[in-house]
């Protein structure tokens, strides 16, 4: 559009954005949309929940608490603080095959991972190999940063402090045979934590790096200990230490320990009677915490959850009776683009 | 001795004080010479130099001084408390977290305003460094600009800006007029003439002006630009010879020398004393409702700040009283913590669950909102439709606070003159004792050529009715203020006349007064100039004659009249007086006063704006009487103007009636429309004029504010003559009730568009003695409250007779009473101001009187017709997007902390705050900041063209509709809602259990993280799910914020940043979207957050659906396909440039 007429200096100029007449895509909620729309996504959820709830089902889970409380329990003469170097033994029996992959998580309740003291209490650099904060410390990690005497605590800091010591070992019985069930402890803790979040010093043997140093008070072996049969299995890298470190984030958690894909036990768990030996080290009752072992295999969605399934489920559903529950006031009430 | 102690009294009180202020007038003594000995002690009193200081600061207290003002904006004062308890205790969030942006902020804007303030610098140095020339001994020498004082004759040249405020002494014209331009000051661009005080003005030469021996008192600086008094003393023959000195003496600082070779003048004000200084001070703030609602939201949030931190504070201490959750081995205390004492450790508690949520406050909204009102206050300012093509001006903003005001507006209080009407007069007729004369055949102002000038519809006069026609024709040709212009010397064209050879124009700030005059010279008599304080008026029978003016008693709004004294060639000395019937006729002794009357009143029936013409003949004796009168007045240094006011009343009194002039004055273009589109919009408009009650009202059924069938009530001093007041007010208001009461049946069975309306005419008079506290007691404190019962009941109000204060007054008790509604002042004359100023939004229309009303207003428009885009269109979208901006970020914001207040139940209290460091940083700053300020700037709910052709939709905003409790507390409730979906969502699907099928756990940072991306979508979605408007301008913010989200994200997590000390988010975002199950719980829990307010919004509007929806719903049937093609069309169109 042209315009003829003399232009003034003062016009404003005569663009869409200026004259808010930009074109637009211009939508309304309206029931003609929203009633198909509510529809389609109700069903789809419903398909998805559906699917979701059948995966979860099939996913097999057994959880075994450990802690003694319990008169019965093997595990109850290890309650005793005084105890040191304490095994129990927990028997348990399989009645079908348990799928494998099977997981060996422990788990914890109780267990406040996520308190703030706790969490900022700990020295990224230090765990990073930085070898000035092997001999200062952050002050993050007080009060786990000095020892008594003043020497440095590495790693320092109440998460790497409080690591949990359990060891566990399974045995099928057959024929009153104890079988060793092999465990893998490769990969279970993140790839990036192993590969790149902790690193240990650049120094052979690894010993050397520590000198000058304490473990943490809680500890009974120090972290170039942990594994002395691989050497990518030691020290920072430890995957059993990498596990720790990530805290969980409620106070009920489990954390992954080992799998179960070897050997005889590539298919799972076949039925038959178990025997876990336990090492018992790790004091939970002055919080009331519990211990448990759980076994469970996964699916693509990962570990047993219903949850998800229902919530898909009940949310499809309220799609579902919500559209129906517009059409009524459609019918009653008569939109005004009927007339 | 006695003298020296008078004058050590003087210095002593002078100097205690302290205060300049405390001494009323000023005495300057010209070029600082010492007055003769004896007349009055000479007191060298301190002026300020000439140094223009509009800098705000010096290079040395730029930081503390902009540190100390930035700090005072509540906004940065709560980021500063928050920054400084991170700093000082251990908080769960790093200082950064607030000291980035706040730094950020402060950074910024100390950068802008040091920037601006160089500028200020650079410019006031140019100003004070420019040479100006001064007059010294004899001499024209060039000094800086700075150093001019008190007391310099200055020297200025054509075309030259005036260096500070002068005392014209002289000037290069023969008359010692000067014409200044004050554009810069006032906008006025029409040349105003200036008079050199009488007795110097034939001293042109810089020895003769060096020769001045003078002292000038005069008042202490005021701002007021268009007041001012003080008095010269001339010695002649050391003889003190004392002259008044007025405005029209007085050159401003800032205007400029035109059509005037050179002046002398003597500087009296300097540097900041200057009128144009002193104006710089800003107005008072006016607040929006919005923003008044914004606080108070603010409030709310604040106290569930605290309570939610006082709450968690007792629960930490009554779920820590277990010291083996306290401190179980794991996790102990270093010995400091413990030796502390209980009380401050929950001290220090609180304040870090203070900081935790501290988020809650949107600190950010401050900005955003400014940002929306500053950008936003563009589309205003860029409206090719509030262009006006004839004056070539657009719309203005002179605020952008109270955009969305204009969407709020319930009362519209108008002035008539100029903007309702033209204020373009033109000349119908005149009527002199009763006989009519109508100048005929005009074509565009201009008389054609061998017409013989009168037509005249009345019988032919006789003789003697010739005489009193002719003086009639002299005194409207004499009692003016109108000067005359030759074309080649005056810039801006206004109005032309044939004379002659060379053509000239009248020009008057009064528009009546051209086209008396103008009307006039098509009667015959021509007003030709004023030279040598003659006028000079060309006969009918082109015979010059002459007329010496003795004295100009002005115009005032308060007499509304006035008159010039003048001898003619005869030596007979008449005063001829002009001004509005109502205060003529009391003051007529003689004359056909019925028949003129009669015409006056028919006249002002038909709309026409009348004025009476009256005479009186003075002698000698009276004459003498009249000058000391007046010359007493003017030397006044206090209460001139009363002092004034009573003179004139003394003089103008036993006047003859000659007749009356009616001119008209025509209703402005779509003034009718838009008076309707404002009533169908809600909006009662009040017509508040100065003029008459049947011209006004003959306006007001024009404009259609009165209709038909409106039925009128008259509250006038007319009717409260006959009966009292109270019995009129009770007559009203009862007349109203009964209707109303019957009314509300009326409606109920549909019948709404038939009903009468009410339309109120009350005037000055009645008004004041409605407003009058009460004296009585109780009784007549009632009046107001009765007065405002019945003007609630009528559409239409025309307040006539109204000085400018009163119009004030009115909006001021509309403004107060008792549902505060919010007003709105639209007018355009400098009597306006006080109403434009007292209303909630005040418009000013760019008229013909000046820039006085645009200057003091809010916006200002060319004509009254672009009120109806500004308020039905702009000032809707303004509402519409400021009360969702509003909303929407209080919403945003409850979601966002919300959830961190959830999680401190399942991590002991412990202040674990649930997002990154970088989330809690850039949630408001950057993931969710741009959408809704997009959003509060282009949406647009229903189109523009609908808004303006409907104006009911009006309704659907009115009284803040959208930022009522109960909208507030459903967006928080909504907000809360979301918040628990979200957190207990993640904290059901996090419960013992794994998420990805390598077996690997999940740590609390993915949770957070979950909830954050859950969140941040939600929020975004919510805002999508509310904009009806989407350009591709939203599309690309609102996607793109949610990609950068994602991006962010990525980078955050993908590198170990060597900067941080902690990398606790590495990988994170990637592990959680390498989940299958995460990807799900996203998408179901947005889905269940939004599931609600869709559902909420599709029921209401099919049970309750508003006009607004009602029209969007309907467009939507009839036009969705055609308009979809078009805008393909459109589309197509574009992409193919």
């Amino acid at each position: 559009m042209v315009r003829i007429k003399k232009e003034s200096p003062d016009r404003p100029d005569n663009t869409a954005f200026t004259q808010q007449r930009l074109p637009a895509w211009q939508p309304i909620l309206s029931a003609g949309i929203v009633i198909p729309g509510f529809v389609l996504i109700g069903l789809a959820f419903i398909g998805v929940g559906v699917g979701l709830f059948i995966t979860s089902r099939d996913i097999q889970v057994l959880e075994i608490d450990y802690t003694g409380t319990d008169q019965t329990s093997d595990c109850n003469k290890c309650t005793n603080p005084n105890t040191k170097n304490c095994v129990c033994t927990l028997s348990f029996n399989i009645d079908t095959l348990f799928k494998g992959p099977v997981f060996f998580y422990y788990g914890l309740t109780n267990y406040f991972q996520n308190h703030r003291r706790y969490g900022v209490s700990r020295d990224y650099k230090q765990l990073y190999g930085d070898l000035a904060n092997f001999k200062d410390p952050s002050t993050d990690c007080a009060p786990y940063r000095l020892d008594s005497r003043n020497n440095p605590i590495v790693p320092c800091g109440s998460v790497a402090n409080s690591l949990f010591n359990d060891t566990f070992k399974l045995y099928q019985i057959v024929n009153g045979q104890r079988n060793v069930v092999p465990f893998d402890g490769k990969g279970i803790a993140w790839w990036t934590d192993y590969n790149v979040k902790f690193k240990n010093p650049d120094v052979t043997p690894l010993q050397n790096a520590f000198n000058g140093t304490v473990k943490p008070l809680f500890w009974t072996k120090a972290v170039y200990e942990l594994d002395f049969s691989d050497p990518s299995n030691n020290g920072f890298i430890n995957q059993d230490f990498l596990v720790w470190m990530r805290r969980a984030a409620l106070p009920n958690f489990r954390k992954l320990y080992r799998r179960i894909a070897e050997e005889n036990y590539t298919n799972g768990l076949p039925a038959g009677n178990y025997s876990l030996e336990i090492s018992y080290n790790y004091p939970v009752l002055s919080f009331n915490g519990r211990k448990k072992v759980v076994f469970s295999n996964v699916s693509w969605m990962g570990g047993k959850n219903d949850f998800l399934g229902i919530a898909y489920l009940v949310i499809g559903s309220l799609c579902v009776v919500m559209s129906v529950v517009m059409l009524i006031v459609y019918a009653k009430f008569k939109f005004p683009e009927d007339d | 001795m006695g003298m020296d102690f008078s004058t050590l009294r003087t210095l002593i009180s002078r100097y205690c004080v302290g205060e300049e202020n405390w001494v009323d007038s000023r005495t300057v003594y010209i070029s600082h010479k010492e007055p003769p000995p004896g007349t009055e002690a000479f007191i060298q009193q301190r002026f300020p130099d000439n140094r223009i200081v509009s800098s705000k600061y010096t290079f040395w207290n730029f930081i503390p001084k902009n540190m100390f003002e930035q700090f005072r904006r509540v906004a940065n004062f709560y980021f500063l408390v928050i920054f400084l308890v991170q700093l000082i205790i251990d908080t769960p969030t790093s200082p950064i977290t607030s000291g980035l942006p706040l730094f950020f902020v402060i950074t910024v804007t100390a950068i802008k305003q040091g920037y601006e303030d160089w500028l200020r610098h650079k410019a006031d140095n140019a100003v004070n460094k420019c040479p100006v020339h001064v007059v010294q001994d004899g001499k024209v020498t060039c000094k800086q600009s700075r150093k001019l004082r008190v007391g310099d004759v200055v020297f200025v040249t054509e075309d030259e800006t005036f260096p500070c405020d002068l005392i014209l002494l002289s000037s290069s014209r023969d008359d010692g007029t000067c014409f200044v331009t004050t554009a810069s000051l006032d906008g006025e661009s029409s040349h105003k003439t200036y008079y050199a005080v009488q007795d110097t003005k034939a001293y042109k030469t810089e020895e003769e002006v060096s020769s001045i021996h003078a002292t000038i008192e005069c008042e202490q600086p005021q701002s007021d630009l268009y007041k001012f008094v003080g008095r010269i003393n001339i010695y002649m023959n050391n003889e003190p010879v004392a002259r008044p000195l007025g405005s029209e003496n007085l050159l401003l600082r800032g205007a400029t020398l035109k059509n005037t070779e050179y002046i002398y003048a003597v500087a009296i004000y300097t540097g900041m004393e200057t009128k144009m200084a002193l104006n710089y001070q800003s107005k008072s703030q006016k607040r929006s409702a919005v923003e008044k609602s914004m606080n108070d939201y603010l409030v709310v949030y604040l106290c569930i700040l605290i309570s939610k931190a006082i709450i968690n504070t007792a629960l930490k201490y009554v779920w820590q009283a277990d010291p083996n959750r306290d401190e179980p081995w794991h996790n102990e205390r270093t010995e400091a913590e413990r030796q502390r004492h209980i009380l401050i450790r929950a001290f220090t508690d609180f304040l870090a669950f203070m900081v935790l949520f501290n988020y809650i406050i949107p600190v950010s909204m401050y900005v955003t909102v400014e940002m929306q009102k500053f950008l936003g206050s563009y589309f205003i300012l860029w409206d090719d439709e509030m262009f006006d093509e004839e004056l070539g001006e657009r719309a203005v903003v002179n605020t952008s606070d109270l955009n969305e005001e204009l969407g709020q507006v319930e009362y519209v209080f108008t002035d008539k003159t100029g903007t309702l009407t033209e204020n373009n007069m033109e000349f119908i007729e005149c009527c002199v004792d009763g006989h009519v004369y109508v100048p005929h055949a005009i074509c565009n102002g201009q008389v054609m050529p061998g017409s013989d000038t009168i037509d005249m519809i009345d019988t032919s006069p006789g003789p003697d009715a010739r005489d009193r026609e002719e003086l009639f024709f002299r005194a409207v040709c004499l009692c003016h203020t109108v000067q005359v212009k030759e074309e080649e010397t005056v810039d801006g064209i206004k109005h032309g006349i044939h004379q002659g050879k060379s053509s000239s124009f009248y020009i008057s700030s009064s528009p009546d007064e051209v086209a008396l005059v103008e009307g006039m010279n098509r009667l015959g008599f021509t007003y030709l100039r004023q030279k040598d304080s003659h006028m000079e008026i060309l006969n009918r029978d082109d015979k010059v004659e002459r007329f010496e003016v003795l004295e100009v008693l002005s115009f005032d709004s308060v007499r509304r009249r006035m008159s010039v004294i003048v001898r003619c060639s005869t030596g007979e000395v008449y005063l001829f007086c002009k001004g509005a019937d109502s205060s003529i006729f009391p003051r007529v002794i003689s004359g056909k006063v019925d028949q003129v009357k009669a015409r006056v009143e028919h006249n002002a029936v038909e709309g026409l704006r009348t004025l009476c013409v009256a005479y009186r003949c003075l002698s000698p004796e009276q004459y003498q009487e009249v000058c000391h009168l007046l010359s007493r007045a003017k030397l006044a240094l206090q209460d001139r103007d009363r002092q004034l006011a009573e003179a004139y009343d003394l003089i103008e009194k036993d006047l003859i009636l000659l007749g009356a002039t009616a001119v008209e004055d025509r209703l402005q273009e779509k003034a009718a429309d838009t008076i309707e589109s404002l009533h169908k919009a809600g909006m009662k408009v009040w017509v508040l004029t100065g003029d008459k009650m049947e011209t006004a009202s003959a306006t007001c059924y024009a404009s259609k504010l009165f209709r038909r069938n409106t039925q009128i009530l008259e509250l006038t001093t007319k009717r409260t003559e006959e009966q009292s007041l109270h019995d009129v007010l009770f007559d009203l208001s009862r007349t109203v009730l009964r209707h109303y009461g019957g009314m509300t049946r009326e409606t109920s069975s549909g019948l709404s568009d038939d009903y009468t309306d009410f339309g109120l005419i009350i005037d000055g008079a009645t008004l004041t003695a409605v407003m009058r506290p009460g004296q009585e007691g109780s009784n007549s404190g009632n009046y107001k409250e009765l007065f405002l019962d019945i003007c609630r009941n009528c559409s239409a109000v025309l307040c006539c007779r109204m000085a400018p204060l009163q119009k004030a007054q009115i909006v001021k008790m509309i403004k107060t009473s008792k549902e505060h509604p919010i007003t709105l002042a639209i007018g355009d004359g400098a009597n306006d101001v006080s109403m434009i100023q007292e209303a909630h939004v005040g418009i000013g229309i760019m008229g013909k009187e000046g820039r006085q009303a645009v200057r003091n207003s809010d916006y200002a428009i060319p004509k009254f017709k672009h009120l109806k885009k500004m308020l039905l269109v702009h000032g809707h979208y303004y509402y519409i997007r400021v009360s969702e901006l509003v909303q929407y970020f209080f919403y945003k914001n409850v979601v966002f902390i919300f959830p961190q207040f959830l999680y401190q139940f399942f991590c002991g209290f412990s202040q674990q705050p649930l997002y990154d460091t970088a989330y809690l940083t850039l949630y408001n700053i950057s993931f969710t900041s741009l959408p809704i300020l997009l959003y509060s700037l282009i949406e647009q709910h229903i189109n523009a063209d609908i808004l303006k052709k409907d104006p009911s939709l009006y309704k659907d905003i009115a009284k803040n509709s959208l930022l009522k409790w109960s909208s507030f507390i459903y967006w928080t409730a909504l907000g809360i809602y979301d918040a628990i979906v979200m957190f207990f969502g993640a904290y059901f699907l996090f419960d013992n259990t794994t998420f990805t099928s390598n077996g690997q756990m999940f740590g609390n940072w993915t949770f957070g993280t979950l909830v954050f991306t859950v969140l941040v979508f939600t929020v975004t979605f919510k805002l999508a799910l509310d904009t009806h408007y989407w350009t591709w301008i939203n599309h690309f913010v609102i996607w793109g914020s949610l990609l950068f989200f994602v991006v962010f994200s990525l980078l955050w997590g993908g590198i170990i940043w060597p900067f941080l000390n902690y990398q606790r988010m590495y990988y994170v975002f990637m592990q959680m979207l390498s989940s299958g199950p995460a990807w799900l719980s996203i998408i179901l829990l947005i889905t269940t957050c939004l599931l609600p307010d869709v559902v909420k919004k599709v029921i209401c509007r099919a049970l309750w659906p508003t006009t607004t929806e009602r029209i969007q719903t309907k467009r939507r049937c009839l036009a969705s396909e055609p308009s979809t093609i078009f805008m393909l069309s459109q589309t197509s169109s574009r992409m193919s440039f």
